[in-house]
């Protein structure tokens, strides 16, 4: 590698603008030294020849890192126009609904896509062209800066002094008392102070030129994590709609978890409940309009013994818990959400068998709508068999009877009444307010008794393994930024040349609070308070 | 507890303004030596109004049972809650009254608009009954808060430096954002003005379903709903009905925010006779340039990391816990990510290349603007999961 030697004896790579030990410019620079990087020898400055070169110098670039931030912040902006996809009513057709909702312009909204922007392949493109950025932006520019604080001596380059922001020149009396109480004060404000030759730098706060650069990692590690999700068994997200009573596998725990729901409690705010400074607002919505909890009551249970196929699984119970909204049940990385509910869905529906001149009731069936039986007994030479069962009856395009679901929404039944008086049995098909005959006059029939009714209630089943690199990832980003934000690097040159005593400062921000600090350090001393050259120039 | 917390929220507003005279006081007096008495009765009363309004956000946290940062309003009060201080910690590192001039104006401003929106203490929904309300809405309040201090800064530098001699795009621009701050004067005028006057108007209309339902006016209907018939007897009827997926009460309320805005700015520049900007140009005459930029970057130095807490970390840690992942591209996370962004941009362009001054100071004002389209916009106008928070 080619190498630049300085006047003072130090080898520095080449690209160097200041020698990183000394700080002598190194090749023509403006009068005020730009100091933002130290004048290290930064890779994109340096080479273009190669292809690599090429590619690390557009992505080392700044400039490029803000355009593509630029460029994702409209995008994002255009995605909240309308509704993204996965808020628009799952029923109903994307193609049709923006049109329907928007008009012309949700027409266009949904032919470019940007109903579903966030997981375009461009917006991921440009997620992925700023990570990046990110990584070769830091790469170009925390190893030379590294080099150069590292390489820095504390006597430097007159040059390099008078060419600061804040310097000042004077006459040299007593040079070394009123050194010492300058180094008092310095010390006392927390600079460490590095002493050559009777030469001063005082350093504090170094730590914070490395803010960015955790912080970037951070975000890098974010990143990575978020990149994981597309990792097959990186996470679980699985819905479960269970009713009160039931017993189900959990999704996604590949049979290893059950859950028993015990109850669905569904409340709201009632005026007479709740205290008197909540009264207006009630009033407002109106009482009973206001959710107040969604709660369900479940047992957890964990499969004992291996799987057999077609058999009972042996259960063990974990624990009771009340799951509500956020409050989700966590056992074994797995966590348990209340989503959605549905209140009184048909449990049993209760039919009399009757006579329908003397309305004679002859038993009366309860039948279970998850699972009817196939014949209800009823003694005496009278029961009823179930030929048929819809749950969610309507009549199809053909005019046949026909379920649209397994949900017992509205269930409607095809029952042969046999008696002892009707040995062949009389078929009748009874749904809610309506039974037809389909076989003429019948003697007898079903006669609603009644129902008994449960809640649904939706819980998501949730396990995200790239939850803790998420976690890291934001807690390093923090720290980066807290580090870089808060803290300032600042550093104090005081040199003795020729009976002259130059006196240079620099911070990398807040100049205003590093001007106040020295006011304060060399207010009674015989040396002179460094003066802001940005100002004289303006 | 209920009462005694509106009237400190009252006492506290009002302290505000008349803080905001002794700082425009201390402008007018020439600086002499040693304390600038109006300066220093300015900070007194701003300080004496912030603990008024903390005593506001105490009293209702204990008459509500949860922290008052709930609802549009109270979110709004909160903000501007914290606008005021961190004015106040600005204040005590920098000692520059000018910027009391101009930061508790928009406080005021902030508080007097959240004001307009429903102030009864609300029960909470389950999705909010979580100790996540409060640090997640108060870190991302302050960090918003401390963000619009450069807001504040940036309209100070670009009032003093734009050239007020000729017509340009500069002049225009700074216009368009004072005119934006007088329409929001006007909006909490007209909205005021008619609540007193306790005008209301029913409609019935065709919703985009094609359902029949009402709609209740509470300002004059410029424009009407889609097939509005208007039920309520010596009512003025809309020039023009809208279609049905517009929201048209609001669009009324826009349109009359904005003409009283008009008319607000347009008697201004007939009685100044020259640029609102113009007019204010000699209050900051005497400004340190330099200063004034470096509290406009000190400010998003400062807000950017508690924003970032607040806003985003924080805002994930509960959506992880309420709504089962920790992001799902709502237009309020969006919005807030853009927010993120543009100030990650801000300090790139300042520290790489270079922004200070004058373009810093648009750049500032931009990033206000987007802060109060996520708090008003996506509140009112883009329906979300954080919706409910205008009521």
């Amino acid at each position: 590698m080619e190498q630049v030697k300085c006047e003072c004896g130090h080898v520095n790579p080449i690209g160097t603008v200041l020698c990183e030990a000394c700080g002598k410019p190194l090749e023509e620079v403006p009068m005020l030294l730009d100091m933002r990087y130290e004048g290290s020898a930064r890779r994109s400055q340096t080479y273009n020849q190669t292809i690599v070169d090429k590619i690390w110098n557009f992505f080392s670039s700044v400039k490029v890192g803000i355009w593509l931030i630029v460029i994702t912040l409209v995008a994002s902006a255009i995605g909240t126009i309308y509704p993204q996809q996965m808020y628009i009513p799952p029923t109903v057709s994307p193609a049709e609904y923006y049109e329907q909702q928007y008009g012309w312009l949700g027409k266009w909204y949904y032919a470019l896509g940007f109903h579903d922007l966030y997981s375009s392949w461009w917006y991921m493109l440009l997620i992925a062209l700023i990570g990046v950025s990110l990584v070769i932006c830091s790469l170009d520019r925390v190893v030379p800066l590294y080099r150069a604080l590292n390489n820095q001596r504390v006597t430097r380059n007159e040059q390099f002094l008078q060419r600061q922001r804040l310097f000042s020149r004077a006459q040299a009396t007593d040079y070394e008392t009123a050194l010492r109480h300058v180094v008092d004060k310095l010390t006392k404000r927390g600079y460490r102070i590095r002493e050559e030759n009777g030469n001063i730098l005082a350093e504090k706060g170094r730590f914070s030129r490395w803010g960015p650069y955790v912080n970037h990692i951070g975000l890098i590690i974010f990143l990575i994590g978020a990149m994981l999700r597309f990792v097959p068994g990186m996470y679980v997200d699985e819905n479960m709609w269970i009713r009160e009573g039931e017993i189900k596998e959990i999704p996604g725990t590949k049979g290893k978890y059950f859950l028993e729901n015990k109850k669905f409690i569904f409340e709201v705010y009632e005026k007479e409940k709740e205290k008197e400074a909540f009264q207006p607002a009630i009033d407002r919505v109106g009482s009973g309009m206001m959710a107040k909890n969604y709660q369900t009551d479940v047992v957890l249970y964990e499969r004992v013994g291996p799987v057999v196929a077609g058999e009972e699984p042996k259960l063990k119970r974990i624990k009771s818990f009340s799951i509500r909204v956020n409050e989700p049940l966590k056992h074994d990385h797995y966590a348990l959400y209340q989503v959605d509910f549905k209140l009184d869905e048909l449990k049993n529906m209760s039919f009399h068998l009757t006579d329908k001149q003397t309305n004679k009731s002859f038993g009366t069936i309860t039948i279970d709508l998850i699972q009817p039986e196939k014949e209800y007994d009823l003694g005496n030479g009278y029961k009823v068999q179930l030929l048929s069962y819809f749950p969610d009856f309507y009549f199809d395009e053909n005019g046949n009877p026909n379920t649209r679901s397994k949900v017992p929404n509205n269930p409607a039944f095809v029952f042969k009444m046999f008696a002892p008086d009707r040995p062949k049995g009389e078929v009748s098909f009874t749904a809610i307010r309506q039974t037809i005959e389909p076989l003429g006059d019948n003697k007898y029939k079903m006669s609603f008794a009644g129902i008994e009714t449960r809640n649904v209630s939706a819980l998501t089943v949730r396990r995200d393994f790239t939850l803790w690199i998420l976690g890291v990832g934001g807690a390093i980003f923090m720290i980066g930024l807290i580090q870089g934000m808060y803290w300032n690097h600042r550093r104090v040159w005081i040199q003795r040349i020729n009976d002259e005593v130059l006196v240079a400062a620099h911070t990398n921000k807040n100049w205003f609070g590093l001007k106040k600090e020295l006011e304060g350090i060399f207010n009674d001393t015989p040396f002179v308070m460094p003066i802001d050259q940005a100002d004289k120039r303006s | 507890m209920v009462q005694l917390s509106s009237t400190l929220l009252y006492i506290a507003f009002v302290l505000y303004l008349i803080a905001t005279l002794f700082f425009g006081g201390a402008i007018r007096i020439k600086k002499k030596e040693g304390l600038d008495r109006w300066a220093t009765l300015g900070i007194v009363v701003t300080i004496i109004g912030f603990i008024a309004q903390l005593g506001y956000f105490i009293t209702r946290w204990i008459a509500a049972g949860h922290a008052p940062v709930s609802n549009l309003f109270e979110f709004t009060t909160f903000f501007g809650m914290m606008l005021v201080g961190a004015f106040i910690v600005i204040y005590f590192i920098y000692k520059t009254s000018l910027l009391g001039l101009f930061t508790l104006p928009i406080a005021i401003l902030v508080i007097a608009y959240a004001s307009m929106f429903p102030r009864e203490i609300s029960p909470l929904i389950p999705a909010l009954q979580s100790d996540w309300l409060h640090i997640h809405v108060t870190t991302a309040a302050a960090g918003e808060a401390i963000l619009a201090i450069s807001f504040a800064a940036g309209l100070i530098y670009l009032i003093r430096v734009v050239d007020q001699s000729k017509s340009s795009k500069r002049t225009f621009w700074l216009e368009f954002v004072l005119f934006f701050l007088i329409s929001t004067l006007g909006f909490v005028i007209v909205t005021t003005s008619f609540r007193v006057a306790g005008y209301e108007a029913t409609f019935e209309w065709i919703d985009k379903n094609g359902k029949q339902d009402e709609m209740v006016y509470h300002m004059p209907a410029l424009v009407g709903p889609h097939e509005g018939v208007l039920k309520t007897e010596g009512r003025m009827t809309p020039l023009i009905d809208m279609p049905a997926i517009i929201n048209a009460r609001k669009l009324n309320t826009v349109i009359w925010s904005l003409l009283s805005g008009f008319a607000l700015y347009g008697l201004l520049r007939l009685v100044l006779r020259k640029r609102i900007a113009a007019a204010l140009q000699p209050l900051v005459r005497n400004v340190n340039l330099d200063l004034v930029d470096e509290i406009g970057y000190r400010s998003v130095a400062i807000g950017f990391p508690v924003f970032t807490l607040g806003a985003l970390i924080f805002a994930m840690i509960w959506a992880q816990i309420a709504w089962t992942r920790f992001w799902g591209w709502d237009p309020k996370e969006v919005w807030a990510l853009i927010t993120w962004l543009f100030y990650a941009a801000f300090l790139h362009l300042r520290l790489s290349k270079g922004w200070h001054g004058e373009r810093s100071a648009w750049l500032a004002v931009i990033g206000f603007a987007i802060i109060m389209f996520n708090l008003v916009a996506v509140n009112l106008v883009i329906a979300g999961l954080h919706s409910y928070a205008g009521s």
